[in-house]
């Protein structure tokens, strides 16, 4: 049984390497440049751009449905829950 | 009743994903440790982190990222039926794999060769935030490799796969499948560059 | 009408082999859901007796203060093994894997789970994970000493086969995870036409709730351990403060895992009671909605509370404030959970088998071990408490009275319908008795002896505290033989029971549809769901 999948012409496929190549580009300039604490929140703002990019188009996810995409964002948070409770130990010591 | 064999395009998708989740966990918790000591020893991060080579890590990202866009290439290519062009275009995500694997070893090497790995005496001396920087780039960096190992085998298996026409147009979730997994390790890589080798 | 009887007569029970394979083959490699779940049922009941086992004798340690039959370091060994086996190789395992193969797929409707192929290799995980941690336990260093919870700097520096041990359980992590994927995918995928979320047995939505945990939080378990046998065979250093590392950090990653575990560990037990209190209470379910939201609430809540495990460690009082709060709002849906049970039972025509008995113990045992978990979750009463026998007996009440029960309840509820076969009644009411007057004995008894300041995890202790170890002891002994009887008549009645029809307790979900023992494919027909799963009325039953 042949489901109709939808297919990720090559031309978007090569722009989003293009531009995940502008962001590598970009993401080394910015780390040479001094600014202190912010150098690592805007390197994993730019990380997160690409991860952006590549889960929406080359993992397919901007064409998925909506159970996929709430599933990844539990992930995430869940994540993020882990980091950010051990935090309030680390950070108040 | 009668018994075709379940075949779940969607099922098989959906249990992949929930794997990618689990990876993306077991690293998460190398990350945890990352953030905790970074906050911990900012100065002494920036400091290690100099010693890393930028330009081995910055190859490295590209090499990934265009292996990336290789393995979703394939999965176009096999839905067109293309199917030498989605042979080609496994095989070069395999041979980016293999590339990365070289420069990581010529990077651990040269690491190794300047005494800075686990529990050398190098490292003792270092101060001690230094010290746990390394620890950590030895164990992410190794995982991720070992995954990156995992993945290219995948691969391998996935090209005889569509050669034998096993994997085709009309049932190619397999090939789908090992290109997400793949993507993972992409992903996990993208946080991991900036992370360890931009900190300054 | 003889079609009817050349159908009934024409089915072929799971049991029986109709393939290729003969003998043990057609079972070890089967990707039948069923007969998985019968592979891990025993595999799992066993280690449970060599849990006992082990708990016996630390029991008979215990008996009097000094060395009574061993010293501190056979000892050590005896409870971690005791504890590594009761919880990765029994507790955590043994619902989803057992009672969760067996039922799941047949309770939604399905023919099988997701993946049936991926499923026998979790079981083989399983059984891979077990022989490595028994070869840890005879080879080279002998068995790890360090608790089951592998604390650094002692794990980094013991001579015990701890790498080994610690690769065993992260063989074992992998097993769950596979399992909860597995689920997660069936219960999305595989549910038969009317099968709506909404009609769902509770017991899907327990496994469905402990699914995710087990696909999210086990990892962190996998990569802790990953850092302990680095610690150990490179010297990393990430936990040793000689290094820059923080001890405290591996805690903090341990218990994110170990304890969403717990919930792993108790929420199919929770959905087992929610399954068969209607049943024997012959009423619908009370607050079905809030039962299966709560399962969820309880999956997410459990993931932010493990601070509580570390209030002595040196962590930040923040932390410790935030952690304890987190924990008082976790027993909010445990308790609605009771609250919705004890109102399904109220005016319900209660018929006291033998499942519905262990169901009971469940919901009393449960509560008591819940609101100790209250007095440690509180920051003040817990440093009075912590890692003294007030915290065993607490996680003894939850793990056993909770899950323990829920598992026996689950034995005598699903093996008439796996077997075709129903046990003697009497004799299992008589098993309960022994198991709930023994079980109260031996664990009220360390709740007292810690509060008055008895430590766990030491072989000897102050000779004032030995009358209460005494009784403990005893009490051990009375829940053996009540175990010992259980046991017997349950494999007694599998193997020469009288024969029963599909439905021998009146439920409503899908399984009672279908013969005992079930056909290979589940049912002889695809089912078509019309009621609730505990709509008596609707199924036709009441």
């Amino acid at each position: 049984m042949t489901e109709k999948h939808h297919i990720v012409s090559y031309s978007t496929l090569i722009g989003v390497w293009i531009a995940l190549m502008i962001l590598t580009i970009i993401t080394v300039a910015v780390s040479r440049i001094h600014l202190g604490a912010a150098n690592i929140w805007a390197a994993l703002g730019i990380a997160s751009c690409k991860s952006g990019l590549v889960i929406a188009f080359f993992m397919h996810m901007k064409y998925e449905g909506r159970l996929l995409r709430w599933c990844l964002f539990i992930a995430l948070v869940t994540l993020a829950i882990f980091i950010g409770l051990t935090f309030f130990d680390v950070l108040y010591r | 009743m009668s018994h075709t064999p379940h075949k779940d395009y969607a099922g098989a998708k959906f249990g992949m994903w929930l794997f990618l989740f689990t990876e993306l966990i077991l690293f998460g918790g190398l990350f945890i440790l990352y953030a905790v000591y970074l906050s911990r020893y900012p100065h002494e991060f920036a400091r290690a982190g100099l010693e890393l080579n930028v330009v081995f890590g910055t190859v490295n990202t590209l090499v990934l990222l265009t292996s990336s866009l290789s393995v979703a290439l394939a999965i176009t290519a096999i839905q067109r039926g293309q199917r030498q062009l989605c042979l080609g275009m496994i095989g070069f995500t395999v041979a980016c794999a293999l590339l990365f694997l070289i420069n990581k070893y010529f990077e651990w090497s040269a690491k190794i060769g300047h005494g800075i790995y686990p529990n050398s005496p190098h490292l003792k001396e270092m101060p001690a935030g230094e010290s746990v920087f390394f620890g950590l780039y030895y164990i992410t960096t190794g995982l991720h490799g070992l995954h990156v190992l995992i993945g290219a085998t995948l691969l391998v298996w996935v090209f005889f796969r569509v050669r034998s026409g096993r994997t085709n147009q009309d049932d190619f979730i397999v090939l789908e499948n090992a290109g997400l997994y793949w993507h993972l390790v992409d992903l996990i890589w993208i946080f991991l560059f900036p992370l360890y080798y931009l900190l300054l | 009408m003889s079609h009817a009887t050349e159908n009934a007569n024409a089915y072929h029970s799971f049991l029986e082999n109709t393939g290729e394979r003969t003998g043990i083959l057609s079972w070890i490699l089967s990707t039948d859901h069923k007969r998985i779940g019968l592979l891990y049922l025993y595999s799992v009941t066993l280690f449970f007796m060599v849990g006992v086992i082990l708990g016996l004798l630390i029991r008979l340690e215990l008996i009097a203060p000094g060395v009574t039959l061993f010293g501190g370091q056979t000892y050590n060994a005896i409870f971690t093994l005791h504890g590594v086996i009761m919880i990765f190789l029994f507790i955590i395992p043994g619902i989803p894997g057992a009672f969760g193969n067996l039922v799941l797929p047949i309770q939604i409707g399905a023919e099988d789970v997701a993946f049936p192929r991926l499923n026998l290799f979790s079981w083989w995980l399983y059984l891979i994970g077990a022989a490595l941690a028994l070869v840890a336990m005879f080879t080279g260093g002998g068995p790890p000493d360090t608790g089951w919870t592998f604390y650094v700097p002692f794990s980094t520096r013991t001579t015990t086969n701890v790498s080994l041990a610690v690769f065993a359980v992260f063989i074992l992590g992998f097993s769950s995870i596979l399992t909860g994927l597995n689920f997660l995918t069936t219960v999305h995928r595989l549910r038969a036409p009317g099968m709506t979320w909404g009609r769902l047995p509770l017991f899907v939505w327990s496994l469905y709730a402990t699914a995710w945990v087990q696909v999210l939080a086990t990892p962190i378990l996998g990569i802790t351990l990953v850092l302990i046998i680095a610690e150990r065979l490179l010297g990393t250093g990430l936990f040793d403060p000689a290094k820059g590392g923080d001890p405290i950090m591996y805690q903090h990653l341990f218990w994110i895992y170990s304890h969403p575990a717990v919930y792993i560990m108790v929420l199919p037990g929770m959905g087992i009671v929610s399954d068969i209190i209607p049943v024997f209470a012959r009423k619908p379910c009370f607050g079905y909605k809030a039962i299966a939201i709560s399962s969820l609430a309880i999956a997410g809540a459990g993931s932010l509370v493990w601070g509580h495990h570390m209030f002595t460690s040196g962590m930040s009082d923040t932390a410790v404030l935030v952690f304890s709060l987190l924990t008082f709002i976790v027993a909010i849906p445990s308790a609605i959970k009771i609250f919705n049970w004890v109102a399904t039972l109220y005016k319900g025509s209660i018929s006291l088998d033998p499942p519905i008995l262990f169901a009971l113990a469940f919901i009393l045992l449960f509560a008591i071990g819940g609101l100790t978990g209250l007095v440690l979750g509180a920051a003040a009463t817990d440093i009075h408490v912590h890692d003294t026998y007030f915290v065993v007996g607490h996680f003894h009440y939850t793990m056993f009275g909770g899950t323990g029960m829920a598992f026996f309840a689950a034995l005598h509820y699903w093996l008439p319908k796996y077997y075709g076969r129903m046990y003697n009644k009497k004799v299992a009411t008589y098993a309960w008795v022994f198991i709930f007057i023994g079980f109260n004995v031996l664990y009220m008894s360390m709740k007292i002896v810690g509060l008055k300041g008895m430590p766990r995890r030491y072989y000897d202790y102050l000779p004032e505290f030995q009358n209460l170890n005494v009784v403990a002891t005893v009490g051990s002994w009375i829940l053996a033989i009540g175990l010992i009887i259980m046991f017997v008549n349950l494999w007694r009645g599998i193997r020469h029971g009288e024969k029963v029809g599909p439905n021998p307790w009146g439920g409503a979900t899908l399984e009672w549809t279908t013969p005992s023992p079930p056909p290979t494919e589940n049912f002889l027909e695809e089912p078509v769901v019309t009621h609730g799963p505990y709509d008596f009325k609707g199924a036709g039953i009441l």
